[in-house]
């Protein structure tokens, strides 16, 4: 490309030495190119936005959809309610006599994952190995929790393979059991 | 001497075939890369380890922050067809120019009655005051969120004959009652799926 092809046998110093330097040397460029594209490569497909799925159920359906019309067992129902100040609370059961709790608990690897597991696990045994028919989680965020927490806690039920769970609108006897108003 | 000289030529590589394909390939990451908008309200997403990727196409944003309300919808034409519609339901007339404006608009949280206004500021104003506009009335009287969303359903299904997905893009601090309020509105709409936008989380969460 840049070569000068002067046709010379290379008889004299003259021609060879113009020959030589004729040669452009690409590495450099090279080089940038690659830095170059490995730098669009990656931002192309990081800036791309991460996302969760989140289904509601039809309001006008019914007024417990997470129920599904047919009666569900407590024993398979976890309840866990968002409060202030990233804390939480959960109970297993119904509100006004539960079966285990209401206890406190903290977000991430070892707050309310083993918990869940361990629910799940227990739940299914429960249900007679179904795998399908594991936890039941209700999420019930109070007015002072804020989104962070809720995408969390959705975030750990996809990491314990929750299968079914429902955001819920929280009740009084959830607030007083919280704390809150 | 005739060996030694063979053996320095073989020294120097020829790097203009790599050159011109890195070149093509730069080329290429360049084009397809697309230049990023401003973004009208700044969110901090929170983060998530779920690995879902936002669909790239057929997409309407609802972006929750600072308390307000802002909404988006993904593509020049559909923007245009949207503003259109929008206008109709109104009473407002819309410029080719303020078309043209909105269309280059990755959200706006502007009342209606305002819009107009907003869309004929100089460029470099309505970047500067992107976040200062006062977001998008979600309230029972004047639910003008439930008209965008409504409207940009309307679109996707006249123009591309697909259902158009919703995305929640919420500030991390973001209170827990205005996001329920977003949610809200949309399941009247009867939206019952939708993306919520995150981060990527580290691995020991």
């Amino acid at each position: 490309m840049a070569e000068l092809n002067t046709g010379g046998d290379g008889k004299d110093k003259k021609v060879r030495s113009k020959k030589q330097n004729a040669g452009v040397d690409l590495t450099a460029m090279v080089d940038l190119a690659f830095l170059l594209i490995t730098f669009f490569m990656l931002t192309t497909s990081m800036s791309k936005p991460q996302s969760m799925n989140l289904a509601m159920p039809d309001k006008e359906d019914t007024e417990k959809p997470d129920e599904d019309k047919t009666k569900v067992d407590e024993n398979r129902t976890m309840t866990i309610l968002l409060g202030a100040d990233n804390k939480m609370k959960w109970y297993m059961g119904m509100p006004n006599e539960p079966l285990e709790g209401p206890n406190d608990q903290t977000y991430g690897k070892s707050g309310i994952r083993p918990i869940l597991l361990e629910k799940n696990r227990q739940a299914v045994a429960y249900s007679g190995g179904d795998q399908e028919k594991g936890l039941i989680v209700i999420i019930k965020a109070s007015k002072n929790a804020n989104y962070r927490n809720l995408v969390d806690i959705l975030d750990e039920m996809a990491i314990s393979n929750i299968k079914s769970y429902a955001l819920v609108d929280i009740t009084d006897l959830d607030l007083e059991i919280l704390g809150e108003e | 001497m005739a060996k030694g000289k063979m053996k320095k030529r073989s020294m120097r590589v020829d790097m203009t075939a790599m050159c011109d394909v890195s070149f093509l390939l730069l080329t290429f990451f360049v084009l397809t890369s697309t230049a990023k908008l401003p973004e009208p309200l700044p969110v901090d997403t929170p983060s998530s380890t779920v690995q879902t990727k936002l669909p790239e196409i057929n997409l309407a944003t609802v972006t929750v922050g600072q308390d307000k309300v802002f909404f988006g919808v993904l593509g020049k034409e559909e923007r245009i067809a949207t503003l259109e519609k929008m206008g109709e339901r109104y009473n407002i007339n819309f410029s080719d120019e303020e078309k043209q404006a909105f269309s280059y608009l990755e959200a706006i949280g502007t009342p209606m009655n305002e819009l107009k206004k907003f869309l004929n500021l100089p460029v470099d104003v309505r970047n500067k005051v992107g976040a200062e506009q006062a977001g998008i009335p979600i309230d029972s009287v004047n639910n003008q969120l439930k008209d965008w969303v409504q409207v940009a359903r309307i679109v996707a299904k006249e123009k591309n004959n697909k259902i158009i997905d919703v995305a929640i893009k919420g500030d991390a601090e973001e209170s827990y009652p205005k996001i329920k309020e977003v949610i809200d509105i949309l399941q009247e709409q009867r939206v019952f799926r939708f993306f919520l936008v995150t981060g990527l989380r580290n691995e020991d969460f």
